[in-house]
């Protein structure tokens, strides 16, 4: 079935077949960012934006995209770069597998919270595993990253 | 992963129904349950076109519609000032925000789990469910009925104002409960709700606190991987206070 939705910004049509999963179809089209970690719908891997909403792309159907747009870490670029030096500053990163789903949701959570608390962090975060790390360097570069965020909003 | 051979976005509910009804078709949910299976389907059939996505405030209830996500619930404020936290209580431990953003109200009734965080807060308060077929019937008779070819469409919840509490054991944050525990006040009485016993949520009711106690150690608990039926039960009677101790503080 053909598909007409937005990726990255751009206006685009696909064909999908009925029973393909958005993670998919993106790794098709090349957001080779997107990556799939489980198979319980638990790991966060998967995770891109659709309307600006954090989503598992490994559990929405391909055909649900119709109409809707989705955002991947390629779409995010510049601001990936710059939430990923944070990361690197204080060595969160070790694999690196999980990054690009925890980047995508990190990203998702400045927007859509105000001067979250750490409880309300880890919370919009817990979605997002990681295997190599005790998440505290993630953790601290949040910090740092906010504050300098919040800094610049004024 | 499910496979499946036609994908049809459902154009009215009649339509969706009348597509169930073959056994080789499904309702497609939020699929974060579905994708964990193998199952191979002739047709999925979508309810994303349809406006259940909604929670409406029609003044004597809440309708939830059957697409509403587990995140809508968890941060819709109207349900939040009306139902003292409940849905935000009983979706907040659910895996994660993106996983909440996907699963959906609907598929979550329907399968009717026995660890179900959503039927346990849900059976404290007064529920109907609309059903494409059935129509509507009350929330409690609807999770005793097997998994059948109907399509869930709404759920309704009476505003009436009860105080009501929530609780749940987990051995890990995000992992699948041990046991939940619900409580609220209906008029004179105690309502209880236990569910992951590990068997479907079940309610007792009792006009003094000590029955409700004794009802809810006579419940029939069992053994999983999770926790054993002894400690189960003892879990219940903990969780139950703690409830009860919410609401006190909430001023009841
Ligand atoms: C890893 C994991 C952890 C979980 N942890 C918890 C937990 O801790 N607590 C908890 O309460 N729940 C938990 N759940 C269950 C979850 O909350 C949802 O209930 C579940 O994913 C089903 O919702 P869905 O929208 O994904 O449904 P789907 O996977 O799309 O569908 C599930 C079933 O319901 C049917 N269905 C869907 N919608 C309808 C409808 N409107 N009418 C009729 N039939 C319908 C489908 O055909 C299918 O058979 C967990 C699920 C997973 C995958
Ligand atoms: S791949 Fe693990 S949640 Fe999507
Ligand atoms: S750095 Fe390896 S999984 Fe997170």
């Amino acid at each position: 079935m053909t598909i007409k939705w937005i990726l990255n910004g751009a206006a685009r049509t696909d064909e999908v077949e009925a029973d393909e999963t958005l993670l998919h179809c993106l790794r098709k089209v090349g957001c080779l960012s997107v990556k799939c970690g489980c198979e319980t719908s638990g790991c966060g891997l998967c995770t891109v934006w659709m309307d600006g909403t954090p989503v598992l792309s490994c559990s929405v159907p391909a055909p649900r995209a119709e109409g809707h747009a989705v955002t991947t870490l390629e779409g995010l670029q510049e601001e990936a770069a710059e939430f990923g030096a944070f990361l690197a500053d204080e060595g969160a990163e070790q694999c690196g597998f999980c990054s690009p789903g925890f980047i995508m949701n990190v990203l998702a959570m400045v927007r859509e919270l105000k001067n979250p608390t750490e409880e309300e962090i880890q919370h919009y975060l817990t979605g997002n595993l990681c295997r190599c790390s005790g998440y505290q360097g993630q953790l601290r570069a949040i910090r740092k990253y906010l504050a300098v965020k919040g800094g610049e909003q004024g | 992963m499910y496979t499946a051979r036609n994908y049809v976005k459902a154009e009215s509910l009649a339509q969706a129904h009348a597509l169930n009804q073959r056994r080789a078709n499904a309702i497609l949910g939020g699929g974060c349950w579905m994708r964990m299976g193998e199952r191979m389907y002739d047709t999925l059939i979508d309810l994303s076109g349809l406006g259940l996505d909604q929670i409406q405030d029609r003044g004597e209830e809440a309708a939830l519609g059957a697409m509403v996500t587990l995140r809508q619930l968890e941060t819709n404020f109207m349900l939040e000032k009306c139902f003292d936290g409940l849905f935000r209580k009983c979706t907040q431990h659910i895996v994660g925000v993106q996983f909440r953003n996907c699963a959906t109200l609907g598929g979550s009734v329907y399968s009717r789990f026995g660890f179900s965080d959503i039927v346990t807060a849900l059976l404290a308060l007064s529920c109907q469910v609309e059903l494409a077929g059935a129509g509507r019937i009350p929330l409690e008779e609807y999770v005793k009925q097997p998994r059948d070819r109907d399509v869930l469409a709404w759920v309704f919840v009476k505003k009436d104002g009860r105080p009501v509490a929530y609780e749940t054991a987990r051995n890990s944050e995000t992992d699948l409960p041990v046991l939940t525990c619900a409580l609220s006040r209906v008029g004179e009485s105690w309502r209880a709700v236990i569910g992951a016993r590990p068997g479907i949520s079940r309610v007792v009711e009792d006009s003094t606190w000590e029955g409700l106690e004794k009802q809810v150690q006579a419940l029939e608990y069992g053994d999983n991987m999770r926790g054993s039926a002894r400690y189960r039960r003892h879990l219940a009677g903990v969780l139950l206070k703690r409830c009860r101790e919410q609401m006190e503080v909430s001023g009841v």
